[in-house]
């Protein structure tokens, strides 16, 4: 496979343009991401716990 | 030249990425972001920050999305008034075709992510806001009515309604009243405008009232509309976002408006034509100072009562 070539004028032209829809998908990525760890977390710090048991979750148990 | 050369066309036509930010109308994209923001603070329910932000941010991007859609509708009359002949489409930096598909695109994202961030009442009147600008005002009323503006207008009010309903889930008396507002004042908004923008829309084609029924007309119907906006912006004062700062600020502004529109009605054309519609134009800078002022006493009054404590009433 050939090496790339010299850049085309055409991605000088548009690089202002690549470089803002490129920033807007990366603004977007970060508002999902920053989205859910808000949802998930309610205000709350968030809990790594996989596969292991949270006990605050666990129904309680009368007489404890 | 390659292939990939030839397709583009003049390097001048070429749209940059601030025409395609241009399409969405960010100075209306401006109040929408503002009175978005206070419908979301001055509700009586706690919105995490950046859930505020989301969801403001994608109110903001639904009033773009239906900014593109009236620009790929009214390309043709764009083209033929002064004030709207540089928007990207008439300027030939955007084609019809991709302001069409950005609107489309975007209108859904914005909905879908509200309704993600927020609730399904926030995204449902978010959609229905697009659709009343762009079937109901854009494609429908603006070239067939007189009224166009006034019903028109409620698509530009939604925004507070829809913030609030972010914070709350719902619609209430509050969240009413600030629609009205913004609706009732944005006749004598638009009218002024026209009034010395008269010939833009003449040779559009457009049936602004200065056009079907003269100046004279329009200008007892900005008194009207000044006069009937200010005891529903007096009363907001006495609901559960008002107080006393919104009530000090509510009295002076809408005297001020009412005042204002008074001094309009009792000028004719030849005084207008004499001093280049001096008046007018005033009054038209005046009536935007007097939404940004009224939505910042609401915004004001909320942090009045939830910062520092104090009661509204």
């Amino acid at each position: 496979m050939a090496a790339p070539r010299a850049e085309h004028e055409l991605h000088q032209r548009r690089f202002s343009r690549n470089l803002g829809v490129g920033l807007t998908l990366a603004g977007f990525v970060f508002i999902v991401f920053g989205l859910t760890y808000v949802k998930i977390t309610n205000g709350s710090l968030a809990q790594g716990f996989d596969h292991v048991v949270r006990p605050e979750i666990l129904p309680t148990q009368e007489g404890n | 030249m390659t292939d990939a050369t030839q397709n583009i066309g003049s390097y001048e036509d070429e749209a940059q990425f601030g025409d395609y930010v241009a399409l969405l109308k960010p100075r209306v994209m401006s109040l929408v972001v503002f009175t978005a923001a206070v419908g979301v603070f001055v509700a009586p329910v706690y919105v995490h920050p950046f859930v505020a932000f989301v969801a403001i941010l994608f109110i903001a991007l639904g009033g773009g999305a239906s900014g593109a859609l009236n620009m790929w509708y009214d390309h043709d009359i764009d083209a033929i008034m002064k004030r709207t002949s540089r928007r990207p489409v008439p300027a030939g930096k955007v084609t019809k075709g991709e302001a069409l598909t950005i609107g489309l695109w975007l209108s859904a994202i914005a909905v879908v992510m509200l309704a993600l961030a927020s609730n399904m009442v926030a995204a449902g009147i978010l959609a229905f806001t697009i659709f009343f600008y762009v079937v109901i005002y854009t494609m429908w009323l603006k070239r067939w009515t007189p009224q166009n503006i006034v019903i028109g207008g409620a698509a530009g009010a939604f925004p507070p309604m829809i913030g609030w309903a972010v914070a709350t889930g719902g619609v209430s008396v509050e969240s009413v009243l600030m629609f009205v507002i913004i609706f009732m004042w944005t006749p004598p908004h638009f009218w002024a405008l026209s009034l010395f923008m008269n010939e833009d829309y003449s040779k559009a084609g457009v049936p602004m009232l200065t056009v079907t029924h003269g100046k004279a007309v329009t200008r007892k119907h900005i008194l009207a509309y000044a006069a009937l906006l200010a005891p529903l912006a007096v009363y907001a004062a006495f609901t559960s976002i008002g107080g006393w700062i919104y009530l000090a600020a509510a009295l002076y502004l809408n005297t001020k408006f009412v005042y204002g529109a008074w001094q309009l009605y009792k000028r004719d054309d030849a005084t207008a034509d004499a001093d280049s519609y001096k008046a007018e134009k005033k009054y038209f800078r005046f009536s935007l100072t007097y939404l940004f002022a009224s939505f910042g006493a609401l915004l004001v009054q909320a942090l009045w009562v939830q910062g520092f404590g104090m009661g509204a009433w």
